[in-house]
């Protein structure tokens, strides 16, 4: 929190303050100092808690309307989509929803890692932020179970095997997973009050993503440290919510083209057949977003090795901030790492077409060229680049690269006369 | 501060115009989340219930579900109706003529939602003090027309829409 003491004008206000300092919270957000260089890759923590916000209100009222039984489950979605009133419309905000959130959140996470926001001495606010999106992509899946069309069900039954692969325990474990003796309607009732739980959970850790966010102040472009409240800083309000509120309405055009002109372009046709657990789909694939984890999981041709590489590939973010040793953090002042950044975007760009192909021929190959490659990024290319590498001259403030020197200088001064 | 009266600005208008946008924007996502409460379509077709009245004979009552809600649907005898029809509009509490109470022709039969106005509990028939309906959550006497009479509640029990179909068959809804 900021070091100044805010003081209620009113005194029915000052009274409830000292006992509860929510005025003081409200004055420290508005106030909050902001680097005044933020671009617009730093307005999806805004996007993403209006995901999280909406994530909510959509699946509170679908729970409303929705039935929690493995022989009701698939009519009750239809009757949503049918019969209650804009049920349609609710169903696909929650639906694309997800994959808006998990847009946002790959944005998110890479903006991290190109600007170096996991770095010291924001470590905490990255391993709870790698955090909540495991808790997504758990809520993401047990949701896409709820319907219990084809790919729910088999999905689930794919998904919750990946246990069995434990030894010993395994088959116990999946079974205390079922409740019954396959996915069945014990699986599908838990999955339903878990999936309501996560996304609480998730907003807990939001609050503390943010708190720990407050600690240090926001990272910026440059990855400099900066003097708070300075002339490198501008207040929350009104300057980055209204920028946060532009960014906002971008993306909900995004969200809004995908909800009324495509809105089952990024589900799975198969997932309109009841769930039917004596014949397996042909093609089964998981939503878009959780594509390059499955790929790597196929990429291994051993059932313990696979799952294990998976959630490895998961769990090594969480170390992330102490693989890469680079004393620099934003990758504008990196030359090199800057472009193993991009072939890491490219490398899970690649898995995540993979895991939609079928695991043969040169599409494995590539699978496992990619997964090899993405675990070398971490342990391999991230502590040696770091060691390595002559980075750029980093500016003394943010001010500094825009007042003085470089070929912007007549530019800057122009704006400066209407300042 | 001394304020001047100032010109309307290109900003002014921008303000204006982004936060009415705004609020429109804003209602019209709210909405169906309102919405969304109200009775849906296989709600609303179930609204009309068709009754078979042939086997009911004169001074006897059924009841039928129509929304959820209780229907009585009672052929008054010659003699109970005089006696609603006797009644001066004044000693009501909610005045109405037992005549705007049934369809024309059709004086015998009395189709009734069986809901106190109270509070939403069914009366029971052929109790009170007025040979009626009688509520026994808090006590209000309707009598054979199924005016209030006495007790906490408010009006007579609501008619509902119906119809007959034919001599047999009311359709109610």
């Amino acid at each position: 929190m900021s070091e100044h003491e805010y003081q209620p004008k009113s005194k029915v206000g000052k009274w409830f303050n000292d006992r509860l300092p929510l005025l003081s919270l409200a004055s420290h957000l508005t106030d909050y100092p902001t680097p005044k260089n933020l671009n617009y890759w730093w307005t999806f923590g805004g996007i993403l808690t209006f995901c999280l916000v909406t994530q909510i209100i959509t699946g509170i009222v679908l729970a409303m309307h929705y039935v929690a039984h493995a022989d009701l489950a698939f009519s009750s979605v239809e009757h949503i989509m049918r019969d209650v009133n804009y049920g349609w419309l609710i169903r696909y905000i929650h639906s694309n929803g997800a994959s808006m959130f998990f847009l946002a959140v790959y944005i998110h996470i890479f903006r991290s890692l190109f600007y170096g926001s996991y770095k010291s001495p924001r470590e905490v606010i990255w391993i709870i932020g790698i955090l909540i999106y495991l808790l997504m992509m758990a809520a993401a899946f047990m949701g896409y179970v709820l319907p219990w069309g084809q790919m729910s069900f088999w999905g689930a039954t794919v998904i919750t095997n990946l246990f069995s692969a434990i030894p010993l325990v395994g088959e116990s474990i999946t079974t205390w997973l079922w409740g019954a003796y396959s996915v069945d309607n014990p699986t599908l009732n838990r999955f339903f009050s878990l999936h309501y739980l996560i996304p609480f959970l998730i907003l807990g850790l939001v609050v503390l993503h943010i708190w720990a966010l407050h600690v240090p102040g926001n990272n910026n472009p440059v990855g400099i440290d900066i003097k708070k409240p300075s002339k490198d800083t501008v207040p929350f309000h009104p300057y980055i919510t209204i920028k946060d509120l532009f960014a906002l309405l971008m993306f909900m055009i995004i969200f809004s083209g995908f909800v009324f002109f495509a809105p089952n372009v990024l589900g799975h046709s198969d997932n309109y057949i009841p769930a039917n657990p004596m014949v397996t789909p042909a093609h089964i694939v998981p939503e878009w977003y959780l594509l390059p984890f499955y790929a790597i999981l196929r990429s291994v041709p051993d059932k313990l090795g696979g799952v294990i590489l998976m959630f490895s590939a998961i769990f090594i973010l969480l170390i992330l901030p102490w693989l890469d040793t680079s004393k620099v953090r934003s990758s504008v002042f990196r030359p090199i790492y800057r472009q193993f950044f991009w072939i890491l975007v490219i490398d899970v760009l690649l898995l995540g077409y993979m895991g939609a192909m079928p695991a043969e021929g040169i599409y494995l190959l590539l699978t496992r060229v990619g997964t090899i490659y993405y675990f070398l990024h971490f342990l391999v290319v991230l502590p040696v680049v770091g060691y390595l590498e002559k980075t750029d001259p980093l500016p003394v403030s943010i001010s500094d690269p825009i007042m003085t020197g470089g070929a912007n200088v007549s530019f800057a001064k122009r704006n400066d006369k209407n300042i | 501060m001394p304020e001047k009266k100032e010109k309307t600005t290109r900003r002014d208008f921008l303000y204006t115009a982004s936060f009415t946008v705004g609020a429109v924007g804003l209602g019209a996502t709210i909405w169906p989340f309102i919405d969304q409460m109200n009775p849906d379509k296989s709600v609303q077709a179930l609204a009309t219930t068709e009754v078979d009245i042939s086997n009911i004979e004169p001074g006897k009552s059924i009841t039928v579900l129509w929304r959820g809600k209780p229907v009585f649907l009672k052929r008054r005898t010659q003699d109970e109706i005089a006696e609603a029809r006797a009644v001066s509009l004044e000693e009501l509490k909610d005045p109405q003529k037992d005549e705007d109470r049934v369809k024309d022709g059709k004086d015998e039969w009395l189709v009734m939602l069986g809901v106190c106005t109270h509070l939403g509990c069914v009366p029971l028939a052929d109790k009170g003090d007025y040979k009626g309906w009688f509520c026994p959550c808090h006590g209000s006497h309707y009598d054979v027309s199924g005016r209030i009479r006495k007790g906490p509640a408010p009006v007579n029990m609501e008619i509902p829409k119906y119809e007959f179909v034919d001599n047999n068959t009311i359709k109610i809804g």
